[in-house]
């Protein structure tokens, strides 16, 4: 688009406008209301729905403000009387085949037809013939279907075209038959899919977990973050008499713009699973009894009290709060243990003390689309961090030249220049890194890249790196996950060096970056402080003979992949404290006792995302049964066992005592390892790598009904559909 | 699900006529021509498997060929009879007594418009618009042959030809 400026005239007020602009834009922007159904600002321009209609000056006839161009000396009427004549004809046009099932429709309340023909429609419909009837489809578990409704604007099938890159939803058949759907029945597919909910400006498309639940004006509107994944997407919680009834996003434009994937959307449901654990819980002779919070509380500071503070284990999930890794690491420091990790499906930690203070993005969000090239590595990355891959998607259009190194091949729905899979991570990452440095292999992996001649392809992703006047090289959770993961890291660290690129990583669930400067670590303290004797890693703490293990967040047989079988091991532990909001199986088995605690909608807190963004949120909704807020326990704890300075009033209180702690501290991933690593035979071969299925990423997840119920999460499952 | 090893060699062929007549990248553009192909050796009707084989071919979402599919009445997305019979009903056949000749051969075949004989011999095509031949109206198209200046004896001459 042009910078040059034209003078327009708006209702008689002079604006200036960018030469190429539609008038829609340059009125949003003064705040002179067009009403619009097709137009949407992230969507190409369709001008199908004709709400936009305005007047202007010498045009014979009245204009769609969408797909009207400005010119020099331009007049817009936007509320003259042909203006306002042409917007009323066109609703009275929209209205005749569009039901009067307002009462009973989910959109009602927060629709932009119903909005709309208040404003413009007529009281009284002149139209007596029969409505049109369309048949609803059935396009999966997260999306409901009333197509009678649909007023064919096309933001939908636009989205998958434009912004997905599969595009599911089309336009078939003509004239009055004319139809949105997928032609063959099938389910929505992509991550990203029910965005069209919030698109759809009628009630045709709706939120089908939510469905008939709540009514939008009852329920209050309360912010929140994604816990998910490493980018934190802004969101809404909206709850009805303290109960989540549905998520929807939160305008963010630095992180996920106006979207939201469906794991951030419709998780929500797993935080009233049958399994919710309502009270403490002790296990005596083997058999669970409820417990009060209090007899919990002091049973678990005797436990603690009575052991040796080495002899002490503390596991936690990477998607627990800043406050509660603060609180967890000052009791593991009072209590004398360094065995604490929250970097659970890590495996390979025999580099850890090289890696970064905090794992971080290597850049902003947003600036991942403005990347002229970019190497991403180990990962499935529209599973991992849906949003992320949105981004990717938008570099890849805008003529960024992006490729990927991998054991598998996935679909990534946008074009890759090279795509490398089937061969194992670190032989193909050795051929681009001697490709990219030649003979300035540093130290640390010239074992490892002796006798390593690139491939073609090899050679044509270090050289797009190296000419690209700004590239990027991003590890994934594969890459985390891989056997030899210190070697993937130093390997990709050293392309990103030799190509100038910068380099960053994507981290296991929200708060990964959290964990790590609150000292969840064995090596590492509070701050990055390196630790004088090294405590146990998550990989070791399930099956050490320790005295008193503490999981936080954790369900051991899904959440732990160390050697052997966590579960197993975990029985065999002396005593395991579970904070825990569900019950799980594997807990009812290894646990000696269970503490509910609050899930992310159920809690005040602060997750740290991959461009190390600070985010506090406060709890949304009421916690479920006798569950409690996980900090609060934390604080109670602390003081029942001794410590000083627990008696925090609220979250912010241990936020702010942290952040102050910490200092500042800038994210860095330059990789400085000077030992030479080596790789075992088998740990990079395609059965080694570990992909998480999508759905099953975190406890709250893994109980959503309707996410269980996707074609994704039945894939995962090994059921096809 | 889709996968275009169901199009026959001669059919590839076809399409790969009509997207080399437009650029690199605008394949979708041969959706019409591929489908036409298509339909033209499958007996008249295009199966969703067949659309499908046009997606794949083509590199295509599926649903976009069906939305072309669906969209034209040539196409016919589901089983219809072995002859195409096309009966004009636009306005210069209308004039010329178009709906006369509806109603005859419906009565005589057994069928409505849209519809096809038992025998799966003819198809009696849905409501046909304008096909540029007013000057001999009225006129039908059969299987993509025009006959003009039609009488009720010429068209019963005409469908009793068909095999």
């Amino acid at each position: 688009m042009s910078n040059d400026l034209v003078k327009i005239e708006v209702d008689g007020k002079e604006v200036e406008a960018k030469k190429g602009q539609m008038v829609i834009e340059v009125t949003d922007r003064i705040g002179a209301y067009i009403p619009r159904f097709c137009y949407h600002e992230k969507l190409s321009i369709a001008a199908n729905c004709r709400m936009c209609l305005v007047e202007v000056e010498k045009a014979p006839k009245p204009l769609p403000a969408c797909a009207t161009p400005v010119m020099e000396g331009m007049k817009v009427f936007t509320r003259s009387p042909a203006a306002i004549a042409a917007q009323k004809a066109t609703m009275e046009f929209l209205l005749i085949n569009h039901p009067l099932d307002c009462p009973i429709c989910d959109q009602g309340g927060e629709c932009e037809l119903q909005d709309l023909a208040l404003g413009y429609g007529r009281d009284i419909s002149r139209y007596n013939e029969r409505k049109r009837v369309v048949k609803d489809k059935d396009i999966g578990p997260l999306v409901s279907t009333d197509m009678t409704r649909c007023i064919h604007c096309t933001r939908c099938v636009r989205f998958g075209e434009e912004v997905t890159g599969l595009q599911e939803l089309g336009t078939t058949e003509r004239g009055e038959n004319m139809k949105i759907g997928t032609y063959i029945e099938k389910s929505l597919d992509h991550e990203l899919s029910a965005n069209i909910i919030d698109l759809c400006p009628v009630g045709a498309l709706n939120n089908k977990p939510y469905r008939y639940s709540a009514r939008a004006w009852e329920m209050a509107q309360r912010a929140t973050v994604s816990p998910h994944d490493c980018v934190g997407s802004n969101m809404y919680a909206h709850v009805l008499r303290g109960r989540v009834k549905r998520i929807v996003p939160r305008e963010n434009e630095s992180i996920n713009e106006t979207w939201l994937s469906d794991r951030d959307r419709f998780s929500y449901e797993g935080i009233y699973s049958a399994d919710r654990l309502l009270t403490p819980r002790l296990k005596l002779d083997g058999e669970w009894q409820d417990i009060s919070w209090d007899d919990a509380l002091q049973k678990l500071a005797s436990v603690l009290k009575a052991v040796a503070g080495e002899k002490v284990g503390v596991l936690a999930s990477p998607g627990s709060t800043v406050e509660e890794f603060h609180l967890l690491s000052r009791l593991a420091d009072h209590i004398g243990t360094t065995n604490l990790d929250h970097r659970i499906r890590q495996r390979d930690f025999s580099d850890q003390v090289n890696d970064p203070l905090q794992p971080w993005l290597g850049c902003s969000i947003e600036d991942v689309e403005k990347a002229g090239a970019i190497l991403i590595v180990g990962s499935n990355v529209r599973k991992e961090a849906p949003i992320i891959a949105h981004r990717l998607r938008k570099a890849s259009l805008s003529g960024s030249n992006v490729n990927v190194v991998n054991h598998a091949e996935y679909d990534y729905y946008f074009s890759l220049d090279q795509h490398i899979h089937g061969a194992g991570l670190v032989e193909q990452l050795a051929g681009i890194a001697v490709a990219a440095a030649g003979n300035n292999l540093p130290v640390s992996v010239a074992n490892i890249c002796d006798g390593v001649r690139p491939t073609a392809a090899q050679t044509a992703i270090a050289k797009s790196l190296s000419d690209a006047e700004s590239a990027l090289v991003v590890t994934g959770l594969i890459a985390a996950r891989h056997k030899a993961s210190s070697v993937v890291r130093a390997l990709s660290a050293v392309i990103a060096d030799a190509t100038g690129a910068k380099f960053g990583s994507l981290s296991e669930s929200a708060n990964s970056a959290g964990a790590h400067l609150a000292g969840l670590l064995p090596h590492r303290g509070r701050g990055g402080a390196l630790r004088k004797n090294v405590g146990l890693s998550a990989a070791e703490i399930p099956g050490a003979k320790l005295d008193a293990l503490l999981l936080f967040g954790i369900e051991p047989d899904v959440d732990l992949s160390g050697s052997g079988n966590p579960v197993d091991e975990l029985e065999a532990q002396k005593f395991v404290a579970a904070f825990t909001p569900f019950a799980s199986e594997s807990l009812l088995r290894s646990a000696d006792l269970m503490l509910p605690i609050g899930t992310f909608a159920e809690t005040s807190g602060t997750f740290i995302n991959c461009e190390s963004r600070w985010q506090s949120f406060s709890g949304v909704a009421n916690p479920v049964g006798e569950a409690r807020p996980g900090w609060k326990v934390l604080r109670v704890l602390g003081n029942l066992i001794g410590a000083d300075g627990f008696d925090y009033a609220t979250s912010e209180e241990i936020r702010d005592e942290f952040a102050a702690a910490l200092g500042e501290i800038a994210p860095d991933n330059r990789y400085s390892g000077t030992r030479s690593l080596s790789l075992l035979d088998d740990v990079d071969s395609a059965a080694e790598q570990q992909d998480v299925p999508m759905y099953q990423v975190d406890s709250v997840v893994r109980r959503a009904r309707a996410l269980q119920l996707t074609p994704e999460a039945k894939r995962a499952a090994g059921n096809v559909s | 699900m889709s996968d275009s090893n169901i199009l026959s060699e001669h059919v590839r062929q076809e399409i790969d006529h009509w997207k080399a007549r437009f650029p690199e990248g605008r394949q979708r553009s041969a959706v019409i021509g591929a489908l036409h192909a298509v339909q033209h050796h499958n007996d008249g009707f295009l199966t969703a498997e067949l659309m499908n084989g046009v997606a794949d071919y083509l590199g295509l979402p599926t649903i976009q060929v069906y939305e072309v599919a669906t969209f034209y009445s040539m196409f016919q997305t589901k089983p219809v009879g072995r002859h195409n019979v096309a009966i004009c009903t636009n306005v210069s056949c209308m004039l010329r007594g178009a709906d006369d000749l509806v109603e005859h051969v419906e009565n005589r075949l057994g069928v409505k418009l849209g519809e096809s004989t038992e025998d799966g011999r003819i198809y009696l095509k849905r409501e046909e618009e304008c096909l540029a031949a007013c000057c001999g109206a009225p006129m039908m198209m059969v299987d993509h042959k025009y006959h003009e200046n039609l009488t009720l004896e010429k068209v019963d001459e005409i469908l009793d030809g068909l095999e």
